[in-house]
């Protein structure tokens, strides 16, 4: 066994050597048992990280959470936010038009890259003859404020379900964060509506709404590209 | 290592670190890099407080030289993933990202500044030492 071989097996396992580099490691392997050895024992230990499963925590750790970040629960758990969702998606399950999506983009500040995704992402554009333009783009920012509250819901649920369509795409740990993640937006959205409606004349109080719906607008859109890229 | 009640609080950690940052999220690395490097430096944070602990415990990088050796059938053999729980840090979590969670090198070392010939180094450095504690 020499180290200028079995210091690439690794790289070779993971196929991170060139065509040549892999060549020339398969013809020392195929006169060298101890390192052909050491190959297949590193074969193991990858196979047997891959096998390791997650742990769950002992208890539920959203309480602590939901304290320290000064949320208040509304929905018990995951499983409950999961279930509202698919009963949200599967009653509502319509396609908005583009110009919605683009004024609820807009209005909300994150035209970016988000418009740019939802333009290339909906097939309804063709059918519909729309043609997002900066013209008609800025005649729907006019618009906006009337239908921002639609339009946001709207944007939302459409991304939601795209984002539930690209699920299978994702890996498991990716979609786990996206959930928790989403299940600490939508509690804390809900606080501030509560809070709202306890005191609706609050400008703090409409603007944190406004902010919390624009992080869990941004929040989405990150995600549902990060499911557009691995497609 | 650490102990499961303090392996759920450091979640929690990093969730309250998390939704303290996210308006600092800007979309320039994938969520889930982002994430998990907010996530090591909650974890690398809170081993800096149990420093001493874990020195006393465990003794860090040179715990897997003393363990080097693990014959089959020894009373003082330990299982895989103990003997994960003992690699050194950087070839620990370089171990965890790519070969448990899956993350390519260019990812790693994003998310843990270091280079990707750096993580590629640590993984293999990792993998070597545990060809030893394989299940029996």
């Amino acid at each position: 066994m020499n180290d200028q071989w079995t210091d690439r097996l690794s790289d070779y396992l993971d196929g991170e050597l060139n065509a040549a580099e892999r060549a020339e490691l398969e013809e020392h392997l195929s006169g060298c048992s101890e390192c052909s050895a050491v190959l297949e024992q590193l074969r193991q230990v990858v196979a047997r990280a891959q096998s390791l499963e997650d742990r769950a925590p002992e208890s539920d750790l959203w309480s602590g959470v939901a304290e320290r970040i000064g949320a208040v629960s509304s929905v018990s758990d995951l499983d409950e936010h999961r279930r509202r969702k698919h009963e949200r998606l599967s009653e509502r399950r319509f396609t908005i038009s583009l110009p919605q999506l683009v004024a609820a983009s807009v209005a909300l500040m994150v035209l970016s890259a988000g418009s740019a995704w939802i333009v290339s992402r909906s097939g309804s554009a063709a059918s519909e003859g729309v043609t997002p333009t900066a013209a008609n783009g800025a005649g729907l920012v006019a618009d906006a404020p009337a239908q921002l509250a639609t339009s946001y819901d709207a944007a939302v649920l459409q991304l939601e379900r795209i984002l539930e369509e690209s699920r299978s795409r994702l890996d498991t740990v990716t979609v786990r964060i996206i959930e928790e993640n989403l299940l600490i937006v939508d509690r804390a959205i809900a606080q501030a509506q509560r809070a709202l409606a306890m005191d609706p004349a609050s400008i703090y109080l409409q603007e944190h709404l406004a902010a919390t719906k624009r992080q869990k607008l941004e929040f989405l859109r990150q995600a549902a590209l990060m499911a557009g890229a691995v497609s | 290592m650490i102990g499961t009640d303090e392996a759920d609080e450091i979640t929690q950690d990093v969730f309250v670190r998390v939704w303290e940052k996210l308006g600092s999220f800007r979309g320039e690395a994938a969520f889930g890099t982002w994430l998990h490097r907010v996530a090591i430096n909650v974890i690398l944070g809170r081993r800096k407080q149990l420093g001493i602990r874990r020195e006393r415990f465990v003794d860090g990088e040179k715990a897997i030289g003393k363990l080097s050796s693990n014959p089959k059938g020894a009373e003082t053999a330990i299982d895989f993933e103990a003997a994960m729980e003992l690699l050194p840090d950087g070839a620990q979590q370089v171990f965890v990202l790519h070969d448990v969670e899956g993350y390519k090198h260019g990812e790693i070392a994003e998310i843990m500044g270091i280079t990707s010939g750096t993580s590629k180094s640590q993984l293999h450095r990792a993998r070597m030492i545990l060809r030893d504690y394989l299940d029996r």
